[in-house]
């Protein structure tokens, strides 16, 4: 078996499992935010009116909740969104509620790895289809809707197909230039958006072995912009290493962060070939800075022959772009440079917002002339702080470019990396980074 | 639970409705209900914003339709379970596409908001805007009454069909506990 029908088995109670087979497997942790938790309250109310007990859900201590969205609260529905929110922790007991203004709080994926909520070898479902960022940690990460949501609360186990493995070796170490971004990006334009459907996207090889946890998070997170279920990599002591560092941070009991659940280890190298439906080799040396052009992920061009687009707005923020790794990225071609396009920073949580202020970043950015903004999902899915009028163009660190997608359905967005997106804040055209740095 | 509209098509097998086409892949969450309204769940409210990012007159279309009919990769993009629902309360019974993303599918079979149907290139090139067609779920079949042809649909899966049957995952569950609690009772 591979790592995901690993996974899957032990999570089912099963021996082994195979591609296609269906199980119910038990969950571990479950997460809901500012928009899946109402759809969730939404589901508890209807099917209480059928007789369907609602009044405990199976383990609070499981749950966990981001406010992220519409956050801070721009008009009065979501504001009441947040209090319906809370009313529903307080009810169900669900204690970790990470609340906007009160201590640590972010992009619901973002706090997954940032408060180590989610361990090597588990099965973690969240209310919100980015949740496959998580599988990067080594677990089975999985997006879910808001009544898939609700069993879960309710009965701890949710069904599964086991999908198919496609798995994306990366030879050799990103140059200087390429993020993990570029990488996926390239990726998806090879595969399209639905190249990854119903199946999981394992990424190994030598340069995901030298790769930080933070661009393994950036690969996993857009594997749901192919279409597929989860995405994954092996967990390896840079693993445990991440997650005990927060874990201690936290002010969590020193828990040893094992590489698996009920004495596996999943730390075990990659299989033969023959243990996925698909083998893609990549040659980092060979990849180069990559944009998606609207209106879809799969529109992908190499950076250097990208149409020249006059730009109104550079925009680094969500869970795939505003990560520390990606503002330090961008802070590396912004430094001593001024934008000469609207820039708009918003770090993915507030641990992330005060390291990069404690390091000096958030001073290159406001050197720059850019905004540094809170962290929110905010204009990455059009719901406020920064969205899209008709006919504006914006670069952007974000994950998807469908028409409307950052505001009106006729403005333009095309996603590249926070180096790419630095790189084009300064010219106002898309631009390669190595264009900036040699010019330095 | 949910529209209960599957249900009429399951129970029944077969419903008779028009056709709004869409002769393109890929149609996102982004364009089903825009992201600047996931903060509303008021049902009602939402299907008036459904296919608000695509098409302006959907709602007029939707008078005399009970279908969508549609390319590969149909509700791809987000989990929001807003995106079925906009359409189910808009009065759409089935989307009929040449393929589904993975939670779009998930979400209106569990929810039993309304039936993703997997068709081929036939049925997809067959089928016009307005057209008049039945879904047929228990003969495999969909017929297009206004050109009298008839093409194949893909069967649902095992676990898809039970869950369409019992009209969501929820009674998918009760039926289940029942059938275990009724075996326990005949074993003891």
């Amino acid at each position: 078996m591979n790592l995901v029908e690993r996974i899957l088995a032990r999570a089912s109670g099963r021996s082994s499992v195979s591609p296609d087979d269906v199980v119910f497997a038990k969950v571990d942790r479950a997460m809901l935010h500012d928009v899946s938790g109402p759809g969730v309250i939404k589901v508890f109310e209807r099917i209480a009116g059928q007789g369907i007990p609602t009044d405990r859900l199976w383990d609070p201590d499981r749950v966990w909740v981001a406010e992220d969205h519409f956050v801070p609260s721009a008009e009065k529905i979501s504001a009441e969104n947040i209090a319906r929110l809370s009313e529903f922790t307080s009810r169900y007991g669900i204690k970790n509620h990470f609340r906007y203004g009160m201590g640590q709080y972010g992009i619901c994926h973002t706090i997954s790895h940032e408060e180590a909520m989610v361990m090597p070898g588990d099965v973690y479902v969240g209310g919100d289809s980015h949740t496959n960022t998580t599988g990067a940690l080594g677990a089975f990460a999985c997006g879910l809707g808001h009544t898939d949501m609700a069993y879960v609360l309710l009965n701890g186990q949710i069904w599964f197909k086991v999908p198919e493995t496609m798995y994306f070796r990366l030879n050799g170490r990103l140059p200087s230039h390429v993020m993990a971004k570029d990488f996926i990006l390239k990726i998806i334009g090879d595969i399209g958006t639905d190249g990854g459907a119903y199946r999981t996207m394992q990424f190994g090889g030598t340069g995901i072995e030298e790769m930080s946890l933070e661009g393994r998070l950036t690969l996993c997170n857009m594997t749901t912009e192919a279409g597929a279920k989860n995405g994954i990599v092996r967990p390896d002591q840079k693993t445990v290493a991440y997650l005990e560092e927060r874990m201690s941070g936290a002010g969590r009991e020193a828990a040893k962060v094992s590489l698996g659940r009920g004495g596996a280890d999943y730390s075990e190298p990659d299989g033969a070939d023959s243990d996925y439906a698909a083998v893609y080799e990549y040659e980092a040396s060979e990849l180069e800075p990559v944009v998606a052009e609207p209106f879809s992920p799969e529109n992908t061009r190499p950076v250097s022959e990208a149409p020249s687009v006059e730009l109104d707005k550079s925009y680094i923020g969500s869970c795939t772009g505003a990560k520390y790794e990606d503002l330090e990225a961008a802070a590396r071609i912004l430094k001593g440079r001024k934008v000469r396009i609207r820039t708009e920073v918003l770090p993915a949580a507030i641990s992330i917002y005060r390291r990069a202020m404690e390091s000096g970043l958030l001073k290159i950015f406001l050197d720059a002339g850019a905004m540094v903004g809170p962290p929110t999902c905010g204009a990455c899915c059009g719901a406020h702080m920064g969205v899209l009028g008709k006919d504006e163009v914006c670069i952007s660190t974000t994950n998807r470019n469908f028409p409307g997608r950052m505001g009106h359905v006729e403005s333009r967005t095309y996603l590249a990396s926070p180096m790419v997106a630095a790189a084009s804040a300064i010219t106002g055209r898309i631009t390669d980074p190595r264009e900036i740095v040699h010019a330095a | 639970m949910g529209g209960e509209r599957n249900r009429n098509v399951s129970d029944n097998n077969a419903v008779t409705g028009g056709v709004i086409k869409y002769a393109r892949d890929n149609i996102d969450t982004d364009v089903i209900i825009p992201g600047q309204y996931l903060k509303i769940h008021d049902y009602a409210e939402l299907a008036t914003h459904a296919m608000e990012g695509l098409d302006g007159d959907f709602h007029s279309k939707a008078k005399n339709a009970s279908f969508i009919v549609a390319g590969r990769n149909f509700g791809c993009g987000s989990s929001r379970e807003h995106a079925p629902i906009a359409l189910a309360h808009s009065g759409i019974k089935a989307v009929a596409a040449l393929s589904f993303a993975r939670i779009f599918y998930r979400n209106a079979v569990d929810g039993a908001f309304l039936l993703p149907i997997e068709i081929g290139e036939d049925a997809y090139e067959g089928t016009g805007e307005g057209d008049v067609v039945t879904i047929d779920v228990k003969a495999g079949q969909m017929r297009n009454e206004t050109t009298g042809r008839r093409y194949e649909i893909k069967p649902f899966s095992e676990i898809i069909g039970k869950i369409i049957e019992a009209g969501g995952l929820f009674r998918y569950g009760m039926q289940q506990k029942q059938q275990k609690q009724q075996q326990q009772q005949q074993g003891s």
